[in-house]
């Protein structure tokens, strides 16, 4: 793709101990575009949240490590900058939100320096016009009492009140790209549709590219311009999201959407996937949804197949599709 | 007395639709208290005012955000929290002050699964200890038979037989799930409260274990109290679904009813922010501000009025009660 924001190719991202090598990102390769929202979705051990900490190189060494592959935004591979340069492109170039905004908030730190913080680090103004532009970031986010709240700890502030203010700080610096890891997952339904709808309202206003890592298809469904989806550490099928959810070619993602219950339908029995994801220490020879595939032939244990494109777009990694 | 097998299994029971299960009037208050005396400064009214009917063999949904009291309210039928006030009727018997040897003889009726699989089982305990230890403690079968009960009990949730010999950390979370399971199902129990029993797994290992619970429901003819944040699982396993907010049902119904019809403005705003995995679907979604005020200083009259985008005067003042509007649906606002 030619005017890709941010591309990924071939990523690695290694585990390794005495005992054995987790293979957590294994050649991951993926690319968003200015104004895009790119949705990664996969379930537990998939590795889509090491990828997303890989991007920011923020794997924990000395075990966690980036083995092979490149990240270019705008063209600049971040895997070569080094660690001062990095500093700069986090929280400026492309903005974070994690799961967990009460771990991810300094606890004795008041909102409003946490976020003039950010500014004044690479914006370099004033502590004092840093505290007035957090207000302002505040109720750009929707929080109504940002004037108090500048001078308020993360703990007074409620789940999602603390997303939001973490969104504002993600946007601080008005961001390429914002890297969104989870963000709505510890969040209750109705906070969660407000959260999502503001990331949908600040990113039509900025055009700013979103990736965001989710478990949840129905956070897809709602946000995804294109989808990406993991199993055990590899893509198994990307393309444009009406694609996958209209025309899901691989049996993993198909399976997926088969297996939860849907509010607007009324399922007898829900098909659920036998077995369960392998080993990252261990992975089969062939492909790795074999073991609990019901299409799967004998060529699928010997063989890993390659992700194919076969439509614009749509790409899948599987000897049947 | 092992009357519970023999219930079920001839069908002397009474017939379907009896009420197995009662709540009238329950409240579950904590005190919160201050200073060094701990004087009681307030309460937090985490279940208030909940009455509901469980038949026989039915499942009923329970949903609510955090904080709503759905929880506790779980752990108050179990008897794992005295409610502050009201009663509970279990099987024509009110079960509310029973304690000690009488209450744990009658824990063989009902038993709970609960969210975290890593937690609730003991990891110094082989599973067929864990699946075992009911029977052992409640004498419900002789000794020498616990070991076959424990196999075929395994069997019965999907797991081989050998796993008795093996322990919880060596299972996924899916397997622990079984194992919690089996445990539950031991003592041949009428009621399991399942509270937010598949919210911790992923979603392929989440249709095994609601397919699974599915089959139980028929083979025993169970009946559950399914507690869960999750919309779209309650509507699968339930036949009716009361949904929680700030201590008390708001509207309680079947689930063809309440998902198609609903009638209670928190119930609609909860179903328009469900996301669905669906693309091309049109839906109205009504955003509520703000949060849920907390059960510790909750709002006059109705407690939904300070986020309601069809809040009215008396709503602010006056309390709605939980009236049938619809046959069989069950709401508690004053737009009826």
């Amino acid at each position: 793709m030619g005017g890709a924001l941010l591309e990924v190719r071939d990523l690695k991202t290694y585990f390794v101990s005495k005992q054995s090598t987790v293979k957590a990102v294994d050649g991951v390769d993926f690319s968003v575009s200015q104004g895009r929202v790119l949705c990664i979705v996969g379930e537990s051990g998939s590795g889509k949240s090491v990828t997303s900490l890989s991007l920011m190189r923020l794997v924990q060494g000395p075990q966690g490590r980036i083995v092979s592959g490149e990240v270019l935004l705008e063209g600049r591979d971040l895997l070569r900058m080094s660690e001062r340069q990095m500093s700069d492109v986090r929280g400026n170039e492309i903005g974070m939100i994690f799961q967990e905004p009460m771990s991810a908030l300094n606890p004795v730190m008041k909102i409003g320096d946490q976020i003039g913080e950010v500014l004044v680090r690479h914006r370099h103004i004033s502590r004092r016009e840093a505290r007035e532009k957090a207000v302002e970031l505040l109720r750009n986010v929707g929080l109504a009492r940002a004037d108090e709240m500048v001078h308020e700890y993360p703990h007074q502030l409620s789940g999602g009140m603390r997303q939001r203010a973490m969104i504002a700080m993600a946007m601080a610096c008005q961001p390429k790209l914002l890297l969104a890891d989870e963000p709505t997952t510890a969040l209750d339904v109705t906070i969660q549709a407000q959260v999502l709808d503001l990331m949908r309202a600040l990113q039509k206003e900025t055009g700013t590219a979103i990736i965001l890592v989710t478990h949840d298809l129905g956070v897809v469904a709602e946000m995804a311009d294109d989808v990406v989806v993991m199993y055990a550490g590899q893509i198994v099928e990307s393309g444009p999201a009406d694609e996958i959810f209209d025309r899901p070619l691989h049996p993993y993602t198909r399976a997926l959407m088969d297996s939860i219950p849907v509010i607007e339908e009324e399922r007898e029995r829900l098909r659920a996937i036998p077995g369960t994801v392998p080993s990252a220490a261990h992975f089969p020879e062939g492909c790795r949804f074999a073991d609990r595939c019901s299409l799967v032939e004998g060529r699928c244990r010997e063989r890993l197949p390659e992700l194919r494109e076969l439509g614009p777009g749509h790409s899948v990694r599987c000897h049947l599709a | 007395m092992s009357l519970a097998i023999g219930e079920t299994a001839s069908g002397a029971a009474p017939a379907e639709g009896a009420p197995l299960l009662e709540l009238r009037g329950i409240k579950k208050y904590f005190p919160i208290t201050a200073g060094v005396i701990r004087r009681r400064v307030g309460e937090v009214r985490a279940v208030d005012d909940v009455s509901f009917t469980l038949r026989r063999g039915e499942t009923l949904g329970v949903v609510g955000e955090s904080g709503c009291g759905k929880s506790t309210m779980g752990r108050v039928i179990m008897r794992i929290a005295d409610p502050t006030d009201g009663r509970l009727i279990l099987d024509g018997r009110d079960i509310t002050q029973l304690r000690g040897g009488a209450l744990r003889g009658l824990r063989r009726k009902f038993q709970m699964v609960f969210q975290d699989p890593y937690a609730s089982l003991n990891p110094r305990m082989s599973v067929g200890s864990i699946v075992g230890e009911p029977m052992i403690v409640n004498a419900s079968a002789p000794r020498r038979e616990v070991p076959d009960r424990v196999a075929a009990l395994l069997e019965t949730v999907g797991l081989d037989a050998n796993a008795r010999l093996r322990y919880p950390h060596e299972f996924s979370g899916g397997q622990r799930q079984r194992i919690a399971i089996a445990r539950a199902l031991s003592l041949r129990p009428q009621l399991i409260v399942a509270d937010e029993a598949v919210s911790a797994l992923d979603v392929s290992i989440q249709a095994q274990i609601l397919n699974l619970l599915a089959d139980l429901r028929k083979e025993f003819g169970l009946s559950y109290v399914f507690i869960s944040h999750n919309l779209a699982v309650v509507k699968h396993v339930s036949d009716r679904v009361a949904v929680m907010y700030l201590g008390r049902i708001v509207e309680l119904a079947p689930k063809s009813l309440l998902y198609r019809t609903p009638l209670h403005p928190y119930t609609e705003a909860l179903l328009s922010a469900a996301p669905e995995p669906k693309r091309h679907v049109s839906r109205e979604r009504i955003l509520l501000s703000g949060d849920v005020p907390s059960p510790a200083k909750p709002p006059s009259g109705c407690p939904f009025h300070t986020r309601c985008p069809k809040v009215m005067d008396v709503c602010r003042e006056e309390r709605p009660l939980l009236q049938e509007r619809e046959p069989g649906q069950f709401v508690a606002c004053h737009l009826y």
